[in-house]
């Protein structure tokens, strides 16, 4: 489909304007494929946490509560975006933007299947990490700008927060960027045709995985890390003075790095698009390879994003000290030993 | 006192932070107003600010006879309606030397109890909305809401139910009550596990309650701590225990006393403590005694003129109801010993030092009820 597009637009335009004319279209693309997901992924959370806690959940804007995001978005439409008076105008009303733009730049190396990706550059991981990390910017202009104590209470715990746990989330992406001996994303999801990293790269991918897990989560502010926003602590944390849509664009923020971070997971460690192959099981192989790339990607990354909601329901906050604690005394040393361990077994030649 | 009551704090230094949480904020689970001086994220000091849902009870209970005021104390500590309203009518019984049938005193044990497991469910499961655990909530929830529903059906309401009257209590209870209370019990008993899974074993609830708040023995006794904060430093207190009232003579159960003194120990002592209450539910509901419900006392109660002092063991600790009588149809003064009241006090000596995540823990581990501190 995506070749039939460029054949049109080649047709109508002029090179140089067909190839704008494409980057526009799949900007477009990403947008929408965020803002759907954000639907869905909000339907989900509600409704898992709602079973969680024996409830219904959503139930009454349209069938089973389907509706119910589109009215939530509504709703936040049409009320006033309030700027407090003493803020800093300028910085508050640009925060909510930079954040939502900043997680959306993410996207761009991401592989939704073989033939669909934006932008394979050969340092893809890195990008991805690189501009991830700029969202703490927007928080902690959010915060500042607000001129509330509990909003600079929230953005100073966050800016700790994420500057920490990039650290173990960039040395356990490290460990599957050595193994499979490539920066770029498509490479990454090549070199796992015969088996994803978290099966065939022994027990330091597994390790790998579940640092990546914990970091990523916290990366994300997300219970049991949501210190940022601590509801009972800090009310809201950085974004208690937004309203309107500028909260919304924080939403939308979080709930796109969610989907970064569930991509990326499954890209290092699941094998991005590649399908489930057992052994030598050719009749299962066959039909599993009869399941479209994207579904499998899609499939991946909505489990992981079940497992960061189902954490979120599950677990009572950590204490800024002991989130710290966590990080520093035996997240990180335990990714560098696993980063050693896994380049010495890359080194040998240990894996399938 | 000076805890609880005094002036503003003021900033002294750069490095310092006056924030204020509360009258309106999540944790404070009302209008408490606490003004905290933080270095970072490090409680230097704070002082809590009273009196935004003072109705001034006290001072309407002397405009209002004596069978009328017992329902406004419904209003103090809220999630104790019930045993409020008991320790009324006892003082007033007290005054008139009233016989109250034995069925009635055993109903109001049975009531008594089972506000106090409501109670504590409530609080359990506010102790996990406080530490960021939302689904506990509901779990507690559960429960309760079995409770309330029998009240309900005995008594018409829910939560300030009115039910005690001087001299018995207001109506016999429903056909159902014995059922539906069995039924409540073994679903609890079964259902324990799932609060001790959810929160109790959770090595994150642990690590932020263990050795967190801690208040010593001596502290407890000299802010005057009573119930589960006072038992969890290791001072026996049950009222229950030490002056039974109702029918808290004919039951065996124990009561719950750790020395820890932190946290986790107030946590461990309520949830402990909701178990005795199920014994004693056990113990009774089987025995109550047929009879009266209640004994026909005069329209108009004039007790002789003196001084009448009544306590209970509400789910929150002492209640002291101080009753002066001149001999007319309403009280000259009526005092209440709150509870609350001087366990917030304690609120300050274990704060400090701690973080902001510390002090949220340990407001969830008072489990302060505010309108029973302003009354």
């Amino acid at each position: 489909m995506t070749h039939w597009i460029g054949e049109k637009l080649n047709a109508l335009f002029s090179p140089e304007w067909a190839a704008y004319v494409g980057y526009i279209l799949a900007g477009l693309a990403i947008i929408i494929l965020v803002v759907v997901m954000a639907v869905v992924s909000i339907y989900l959370e509600r409704k898992i946490a709602a079973f969680m806690q024996m409830r219904l959940g959503p139930m009454r804007v349209g069938k089973w509560g389907t509706l119910q995001a589109f009215a939530d978005v509504f709703k936040l439409m049409l009320k006033e975006p309030l700027t407090p008076a003493q803020a800093d105008k300028q910085l508050f009303n640009i925060a909510p933007y930079l954040v939502l733009t900043v997680s959306f730049l993410a996207f761009a190396p991401i592989a939704f299947s073989p033939s669909l990706q934006l932008w394979d550059m050969n340092i893809g991981v890195l990008y991805i990490t690189s501009v991830s990390s700029m969202g703490v910017i927007g928080i902690l202009m959010a915060g500042w700008a607000s001129n509330n104590k509990y909003s600079l209470l929230g953005a100073m715990r966050s800016g700790a927060q994420i500057v920490s746990y990039e650290l173990s989330a960039g040395i356990a992406i490290l460990t599957i960027v050595m193994m499979s001996g490539s920066l770029s994303v498509s490479g990454i999801i090549k070199s796992q045709a015969d088996g994803w990293w978290i099966f065939k790269g022994h027990i330091p991918a597994l390790i790998a995985f579940v640092i990546f897990a914990i970091a990523s989560t916290a990366e994300l502010n997300r219970a049991p890390f949501d210190l940022a926003e601590a509801e009972q602590e800090l009310t809201a944390g950085f974004h208690t003075e937004y309203s309107g849509m500028q909260f919304a664009m924080f939403f939308l923020a979080e709930y796109t790095n969610m989907f970064i971070v569930s991509m990326l997971g499954t890209t290092l460690f699941l094998g991005g698009w590649m399908p489930l192959h057992i052994g030598n099981w050719d009749a299962f192989n066959q039909i599993m390879d009869k399941i479209p790339p994207f579904l499998w990607f899609f499939g991946k990354v909505f489990i992981s994003l079940f497992m960061i909601i189902w954490f979120r329901w599950t677990f009572p906050r950590l204490r800024i000290d002991q989130l710290l604690k966590l990080e520093w005394k035996y997240l990180l040393p335990i990714g560098m030993v696993n980063l050693v361990i896994g380049s010495i077994i890359t080194w040998l030649g240990w894996i399938f | 006192m000076e805890n609880i009551i005094g002036s503003q704090i003021i900033q002294s230094s750069d490095d310092e932070f006056i924030i204020n949480v509360g009258p309106q904020h999540p944790s404070t689970h009302g209008v408490l107003h606490l003004q905290l001086k933080l270095d970072g994220e490090k409680i230097v000091d704070l002082k809590p600010f009273l009196g935004y849902i003072h109705r001034g009870i006290e001072k309407m209970s002397e405009s209002l006879n004596y069978k009328q005021f017992i329902y406004l104390t419904s209003r103090m500590d809220y999630l104790s309606a019930h045993i409020n309203n008991q320790a009324c009518c006892l003082a007033i019984e007290k005054a008139i030397q009233a016989e109250v049938p034995e069925r009635a005193r055993v109903i109001r044990t049975l009531m008594a109890e089972l506000t106090r497991l409501a109670s504590h469910q409530l609080w359990w499961g506010s102790t996990g909305l406080d530490m960021g655990a939302v689904s506990p909530f509901f779990y507690a929830f559960r429960e309760r809401e079995m409770i309330l529903e029998i009240f309900e059906e005995t008594c018409g309401s829910r939560l300030t139910m009115n039910y005690c009257v001087p001299g018995g209590v207001m109506n016999d209870i429903h056909p159902d009550f014995v059922r539906k209370v069995k039924q409540i019990i073994k679903q609890f008993r079964d259902n324990l596990h799932e609060y001790d899974e959810l929160l109790t074993n959770n090595p994150i609830f642990q690590s932020r309650t263990i050795g967190v708040g801690y208040l010593s023995r001596e502290e407890a006794i000299s802010l005057a701590c009573t119930g589960p904060v006072a038992r969890a430093s290791g001072i026996s207190c049950d009222v229950r225990k030490k002056e039974p009232y109702d029918a808290y003579d004919r039951v065996t159960f124990d009561e719950i006393i750790t020395t820890e003194g932190d946290c986790f120990a107030r946590y461990k002592v309520r949830l402990e403590e909701m178990k005795q209450s199920m014994n004693i539910i056990e113990q009774l509901i089987d025995n109550i005694p047929a009879g009266e419900y209640r004994t026909k006392i005069k329209g108009i109660i004039k007790p002789p003129a003196g001084e009448y002092y009544q306590r209970v063991e509400t789910a929150r600790g002492e209640l002291g109801i101080y009753l002066v009588s001149d001999g007319t149809n309403k009280p000259y003064r009526i005092k209440f010993r709150t509870p609350n009241f001087s366990n917030l006090g304690a609120l300050k000596p274990m704060s400090l030092g701690g973080k902001i995540g510390d002090l949220v823990a340990i407001m969830a581990s008072l489990d302060l009820i505010i309108p029973d501190i302003d009354r």
